[in-house]
C-alpha cells in the first residue's frame, strides 16, 4: 500500500539549543564547564496542579500517578538557585529571542507582537519546576523543499530540559546543567506525506537554523520528534529523533504499526468484540497456579512476595501475535510498562513459552475463563503495581476494539518506538507569571531584517566563487559545519582546497579509522595550519597531527608535531640534502633524472617540508646549472 | 456569571476595551482578530497582566500558547464562540478517617495558598484550607482535618489587629479541644507573627504550628504540600505545646525544620530553607515520619501553665542604626507618639556617640530604648567599650541574646502591660517563651 493510500501525515517539530552566552532565564553559562566539579544532590518531589482553565492535564496525570523520587545533581558552575527553582527566573534572555527572531524572519514566518512566557507543565521531573518555559515567538511561515512550499506553523523558544541519568521504579535522577539552555522549536503543520519528504523538510530545517550562526552544534544539540498519523489512527507524536537519517526509518516503521492497528480494529469488529466487553473483565489474581511455575522469572517475583495477576482478553485469541516487529502484544506490554512500572506481560499467543508450561496455561485459562477465542495476559510483580499495569492493559485492549489512540512515544536508535504517555493537551499551560511580556518591537525586526545572515545556498556559491571550491566541497563544508574553522584558516593563507579537503574528507576519514575527532577543538586545527602557514611543518602532516591531538587533547599543534618528529628541519640542511644528491648524478643526466631526485626528497621530507616548496628548491638548483 | 465591569476588564482599557465590548466578548471566549494587512488571529480572549502593552489583546491559541496581538482601531474584533471561563475546581476532599487526632488548619494568606492572579499577573493569596486539603489528600492519613479560612492577607499587610485576631481565634480552638493547631502564613512576616503568638498564648497545651511556602501551591514544585503535610504531622503527635514554625530545612523535599516562634527569622528571599533558627537550635527535625527533639528542654504537650495574655500596642518601632545616621529619628518617633524603639545597633549593641544625649532625654521622658544587635547572631554586651558603657548610662536596655524582631514584638505586647520603664526592663529580659537568656552555642553545633 503506498503511503498516499494510506493517507500517511507527518509534521516536524525540530528543536535546536541556541549558543547563547547564558542561559535564557538566567546567568549561568550554556557551555559545559571546563572541568567538573563536585556534584551535589537535591531531592524534589513534584505533583500534577490545574491548568488556567481549571483542567488537569492527561499526561501530567500519568506522570503523578507515579509520584517517582526525584533527584537532581547539579554543580554550581553549570546550575544556580534558578535552575533549582529556588529562585524566580529573570527577564528572558535577549540573545536568544534576537536569534529566534531571526530565524523566524529567515522562514518568512510573523513574530508575535508581545511574546508572553507560559508554563508547559511536564512533572517526569525533567525540570525542577514542574513545568517547562516555553514562549511562542512566531507563526506561520514557509520554507521552500525540493521546489515545494512547506508551511511552518509555529516558532517557539522553551528552556531545555534536565538530562536524565538513570530511571528506576522509585527513583529517577536528573542532572541540571543542561537545564535552562535557550531552545528554539520549529513545527511544520501535518503536511508531509512521505518519509523521504519529512527528512529533506528536516534537513532544510536544520540550514536555516545554522545559518543564523546562533545555534549550537555537535551531539545532543538537536532533537527531532515527529507527529504521524494515517488515516483513521490517532495521532503519534513521537519524541527524540537524533539523527536525520532515522527519520524516514521511524516514520515507515509508525505507518507499519498504525496499518497494523487499524487492521486489528477491524478484526476485532468482524469478531463482534465490544469495548464495554474487554472493559468489564475482573483482573484475576493466578498466584497459586504458578508457585511452582517453570518460569524462572515469575518464581523469583512470587519469592519476593509479589503475585501474578491474569486478565482475560474476550476475543482476541491470535491477535497479540502480529506480524514481524508490530504486535498488539508489544503495545499492551508497553503500556503494563509505562503504568505500572512492570518489567512485562506474558500473553497467551507466546505461551506455553518462557518456561510457563502446558498446565498452567490450562489452569489459568480456567480460572480467567477463557475459552479458545479468547486471549489473557500475565503480569507478576508486586500486587500494586502489577494491577495498574494490568489496569493499563485492559484500558489499551478495550481502545484496540475502535480506535488508535493518541500518543507519546519515544524513538528507538533502531528506528523503532515504543510507548511514554498519553499526548498532553493543551490544558498543560498556564502564563508563567513571574516573566513580564516581551513587546517584539518594529525597530527590533527592522533592524534583524537588515542584517539577516545569508541562507546557506547563498553560503555555498560564496565559497564556491570565492575560494574556487567544488560546489561539492562547499557543501560538504557547510554540512559539516567548518564553514567558520575554513575561513579562519584560510585567512592565514593557506590553499583554500587543502584547508577544505582536511576540515570535510579528512576528520571523516579519521573518524572513520576510529579516532575521537570531538577532541579536536578548533583552535587545535587553527594552531596546525598557523605552523603550516609558517613552513614549522608541511601541509602533508595534517592528518598524522590531528589524529595525534585526538588520541590526546591535552597536547598543542606543536607538541604533536614535535612528537611525531615532524618538524621542518633548517633550510640550509635540506639545500644541503639537495646538493648531495643532486651531486650524485652525473651533469648530463640530472635534467631526466628530476623526478627520480624529487621523489628522494619527498620520501625524506615528507610530513615535515611542503613538497611545493622542495619542488622549487630542487629546481632552482637544477637551473643553477 | 458576572463579576463586575472593572474587576472582569482588568488589564484592557482604552480603545482595545471598547473594542472587546463592542464585540461582546468575555475573558474565555474564542475571537477572531482581523487586522489591515490581512493578518487574521484565533484564540481564547485571556486577561492580562500589567506589564503588557496598552494596545495589544492576549489570546491562548488552540495549542495552549499564549500571544500578545498589536490592534489599532482599524482592526477588526469579532466573537465567534462562547468559552469557559478560567476557573479553580477543587477535587473532592478525601474522606475522613476516624481515630485520628484533630488538627485544626486556619488560613491567612500567603503563598501556601495562592494561586495565579490573571489580573495583575502574580500571584496572590486565593485557594482555600479546604482547597488545601483536597489537593494534598495525604493529610487525610496523619488527621481529622477541620480547616477554615481567618482572612487571606500578604502577609507584609498584617497589623498587630491581625496577630491578636488570629491569637484569640487560636484560643478559642484550644479550648473546643482539639490536638493541635496549624496556620497557614505568607512567610515574609511568619517570624513576627510567631513571636507574637508566643508571648500571646504562652505554655500552650497544644503545638501551635505556623506554615507557609516559598512556591506557590499552584506549581508541581510547590513547597506547600510537603511543609503542610510536615506542619499537620506535628501538630498531631509532637510532644510539645509550643508555637513553632515549619519549614523546609533544606533545598530537598527530605526533612522539616521545627522552630520555635521566637527563635526564628527568614534569612533568604526565595529559597525553600528561608527560615533559620539563630541563637538556637531548631527545636525538631522532622523526616522519614519521624520526629527528632534537638532540644529536650521543651514545654510537654497536655502540660500545664497554659496563658492567656492578649494584646499589642502599635506604638513601638524597629530603628536600624546606619554609619552616619543621626538620632532625629528617635526624637521624631517619641514626637509621633511613640513610646518606645528596639534599636539595631552595631556589633555588641552600639550606635553614634552624638546618640547619648538623645536617648538620656528621651528615656529620662519615659520613652523605652532597647538595644539588638544588627549582626543577627550572637548576644549584645554594652560593657565592653565606653560607647556601650555610656549608652548604658543614658538608659537603653539592652536585650541579651534577643532577636531584633522578636524584642520588638515583645515590647509591642509589654506596652500593653505597663507603662513604667522600669518595669518594661524588667520583663523585656524576663523569659516568656524561651526568647531571651539563653546559652548560647556555636551556630549549627546540636541543629542542622
Amino acid at each position: 500500500m503506498s503511503y498516499e493510500e494510506l493517507g500517511l501525515k507527518v509534521g516536524l517539530e525540530i528543536h535546536r539549543q541556541l549558543d547563547t552566552r547564558h542561559k535564557l532565564f538566567c546567568k549561568c553559562s550554556t557551555s559545559p564547564p571546563a572541568q567538573e566539579g563536585p556534584k551535589l544532590r537535591v531531592v524534589r518531589y513534584l505533583r500534577e496542579t490545574q491548568s488556567e482553565l481549571g483542567e488537569v492535564d492527561q499526561a501530567a496525570h500519568f506522570e503523578s500517578k507515579r509520584m517517582r523520587r526525584i533527584v537532581y545533581e547539579y554543580d554550581p558552575a553549570s546550575a544556580c538557585l534558578v535552575e533549582l527553582d529556588e529562585e524566580p527566573p529573570h527577564p528572558i534572555n535577549t540573545e536568544a529571542v534576537r536569534i529566534a527572531l531571526t530565524a523566524a524572519l529567515m522562514m518568512r514566518a510573523k513574530p508575535v507582537d508581545e511574546i508572553h512566557v507560559m508554563r508547559k507543565i511536564v512533572i517526569d521531573g525533567s525540570n525542577t519546576s514542574g513545568f517547562q518555559r516555553t514562549c511562542m515567538v512566531a507563526l506561520g511561515g514557509e520554507i521552500v523543499v525540493d521546489g515545494h512550499p512547506v508551511p511552518i506553523q509555529t516558532i517557539t523558544l522553551e528552556e531545555d530540559a534536565a538530562r536524565i541519568v538513570r530511571a528506576e521504579a522509585e527513583e529517577v535522577v536528573y542532572d541540571l546543567s543542561r537545564l535552562g539552555i535557550p531552545l528554539i522549536e520549529v513545527s511544520t503543520g501535518p503536511v508531509l506525506y512521505t518519509p523521504s519528504m519529512a527528512a529533506k523538510a528536516a534537513e532544510a530545517i536544520g540550514r536555516i537554523l545554522r545559518a543564523t550562526r546562533g545555534v549550537k552544534r555537535g551531539l545532543g544539540t538537536v532533537r527531532q520528534d515527529l507527529n504521524i498519523s494515517i488515516r483513521g489512527s490517532g495521532l503519534m507524536e513521537v519524541k527524540g529523533v537524533q539523527e536525520l537519517e532515522l527519520i524516514p526509518r521511524v516514520i515507515e516503521y509508525e505507518a507499519r504499526r498504525l496499518k497494523h492497528l487499524l487492521d486489528l480494529v477491524e478484526r476485532l469488529r468482524e469478531r463482534g468484540v465490544k469495548p464495554e466487553a474487554v472493559e468489564a473483565q475482573p483482573i484475576v489474581d493466578l498466584t497459586e497456579v504458578f508457585r511452582e511455575s517453570g518460569s524462572r522469572v515469575i518464581r523469583r517475583k512470587i519469592s519476593e512476595g509479589g503475585v501474578v495477576l491474569g486478565l482475560r482478553l474476550p476475543g482476541f485469541a491470535g491477535l497479540l501475535r502480529g506480524e514481524g516487529d508490530v504486535r498488539l502484544g508489544r503495545e499492551l506490554s508497553e503500556y503494563a510498562k509505562a503504568w505500572g512500572g512492570v518489567e512485562g506481560i506474558f500473553h497467551s499467543d507466546e505461551l506455553p513459552g518462557y518456561g510457563i508450561g502446558e498446565d498452567e496455561v490450562r489452569e489459568a485459562r480456567r480460572l480467567l475463563g477463557a475459552g479458545e477465542a479468547d486471549a489473557f495476559v500475565l503480569v507478576a510483580g508486586r500486587e500494586a503495581r502489577a494491577r495498574e499495569a494490568l489496569e493499563a492493559v485492559r484500558m489499551r485492549a478495550a481502545q484496540a476494539c475502535t480506535q488508535v489512540p493518541d500518543e507519546t512515544r519515544a524513538a528507538l536508535p533502531d528506528g523503532t518506538t515504543v510507548y511514554m504517555r498519553p499526548r498532553p493537551g493543551s490544558a498543560r499551560m498556564y502564563p508563567e507569571t513571574d516573566i513580564p511580556p516581551f513587546r517584539v518591537s518594529r525597530e527590533v525586526l527592522e533592524e534583524i531584517e537588515r542584517n539577516l545572515p545569508p541562507p546557506l545556498e547563498k553560503v555555498a556559491e560564496e565559497l564556491v566563487k570565492r575560494y574556487r571550491l567544488s560546489s561539492q566541497l562547499a557543501w560538504e563544508l557547510i554540512d559539516s559545519e567548518m564553514v567558520e574553522e575554513f575561513e579562519r584558516v584560510v585567512g592565514l593563507g593557506v590553499a583554500p582546497s587543502v584547508v577544505a579537503s582536511v576540515l570535510t574528507e579528512g576528520l571523516k576519514q579519521l573518524r572513520r579509522e576510529g579516532y575521537r575527532v570531538e577532541n579536536i577543538s578548533p583552535n587545535h586545527i587553527y594552531d596546525y595550519f598557523k605552523l603550516v602557514s609558517l613552513g614549522v611543518t608541511a601541509k602533508e602532516s595534517a592528518l598524522q597531527v590531528l589524529a595525534e591531538i585526538a588520541k590526546d587533547p591535552s597536547l598543542t599543534a606543536e607538541q604533536a608535531v614535535d612528537r611525531l618528529g615532524l618538524r621542518a628541519p633548517p633550510i640550509e640542511e635540506v639545500n644541503a640534502f639537495i646538493e648531495e644528491l643532486v651531486s650524485s648524478v652525473p651533469p648530463s643526466e640530472r635534467k631526466s633524472a628530476t623526478g627520480r631526485l624529487m621523489g628522494e626528497l619527498m620520501r625524506k621530507y615528507r610530513g615535515r617540508v611542503d613538497g611545493g616548496l622542495l619542488n622549487k628548491l630542487l629546481m632552482e638548483r637544477l637551473r643553477a646549472e | 456569571m458576572l463579576v463586575s465591569g472593572v474587576e472582569r476588564w482588568e488589564g484592557y482599557s482604552g480603545f482595545l476595551l471598547e473594542m472587546i465590548r463592542a464585540a461582546g466578548a468575555e475573558i474565555g471566549d474564542e475571537v477572531v482578530v482581523e487586522r489591515p494587512d490581512g493578518s487574521r488571529f484565533r484564540g481564547l480572549l485571556m486577561f492580562k497582566g500589567e506589564l503588557s502593552a496598552e494596545n495589544v489583546l492576549v489570546l491562548k491559541l488552540s495549542n495552549g500558547y499564549n500571544i500578545g496581538v498589536a490592534v489599532d482601531p482599524s482592526c477588526r474584533i469579532e466573537r465567534v464562540a462562547a468559552g469557559r471561563r478560567p476557573a479553580f475546581t477543587r477535587p473532592p476532599p478525601p474522606p475522613q478517617k476516624s481515630g485520628l487526632p484533630r488538627v485544626k488548619v486556619i488560613g491567612t494568606g500567603g503563598t501556601i495558598a495562592s494561586r495565579v492572579d490573571y489580573r495583575t499577573g502574580a500571584v496572590r493569596p486565593a485557594i482555600s484550607s479546604e482547597d488545601l486539603v483536597s489537593l494534598v489528600p495525604e493529610l487525610s492519613e496523619l488527621a481529622l482535618i477541620d480547616a477554615e479560612v481567618l482572612f487571606s492577607l500578604y502577609s507584609e499587610d498584617f497589623t498587630v489587629r491581625e496577630w491578636e485576631a488570629i491569637a484569640e481565634r487560636v484560643k478559642r480552638v484550644i479550648e473546643d479541644g482539639f490536638d493541635g493547631v496549624v496556620l497557614t502564613h505568607g512567610t515574609d512576616t511568619m517570624h513576627y507573627t510567631a513571636a507574637a503568638l508566643s508571648f500571646t498564648l504562652q505554655n500552650p497545651p497544644v503545638p501551635i504550628v505556623l506554615v507557609g511556602s516559598q512556591r506557590s501551591s499552584d506549581r508541581p514544585s510547590s513547597d506547600a504540600a510537603f511543609n503542610l503535610m510536615g506542619a499537620v504531622w506535628v501538630a498531631a503527635r509532637a510532644p510539645f505545646g509550643e508555637v513553632v514554625v515549619a519549614m523546609h530545612a533544606w533545598h530537598s523535599d527530605e526533612a522539616v525544620a521545627v522552630h520555635r516562634g521566637t527563635r526564628v527569622v527568614k534569612m533568604h528571599t526565595s529559597s525553600r530553607d528561608a527560615f533559620k533558627s539563630v541563637n538556637a537550635t531548631p527545636l525538631a527535625i522532622l523526616s522519614g515520619g519521624s520526629l527528632k527533639m534537638l532540644d529536650s528542654d521543651y514545654h510537654a504537650r497536655g502540660g500545664d501553665g497554659f496563658v492567656y495574655a492578649p494584646g499589642f500596642s502599635d506604638r513601638a518601632a524597629l530603628v536600624k542604626f546606619y554609619p552616619g545616621m543621626g538620632p532625629e529619628v528617635l526624637e521624631y518617633l517619641a514626637d509621633r507618639g511613640f513610646r518606645g524603639v528596639v534599636i539595631e545597633g552595631t556589633g555588641l549593641g552600639h550606635v553614634a556617640r552624638r546618640w547619648i544625649p538623645v536617648i538620656k532625654r528621651l528615656t529620662e521622658s519615659g520613652f523605652f530604648v532597647g538595644m539588638a544587635s544588627q549582626c543577627r547572631f550572637g548576644r549584645v554586651n554594652m560593657r565592653v567599650y565606653n560607647t556601650g558603657r555610656d549608652l548604658l548610662n543614658a538608659g537603653v536596655v539592652e536585650l541579651d541574646d534577643m532577636l531584633a524582631e522578636v524584642a520588638l514584638v515583645k515590647l509591642m505586647w509589654a506596652l500593653r502591660r505597663t507603662s513604667s520603664l522600669e518595669e518594661l526592663a524588667r520583663l523585656m529580659l524576663t523569659p516568656v517563651a524561651r526568647e531571651v537568656g539563653s546559652r548560647t552555642l556555636p551556630q549549627g553545633v546540636g541543629g542542622v
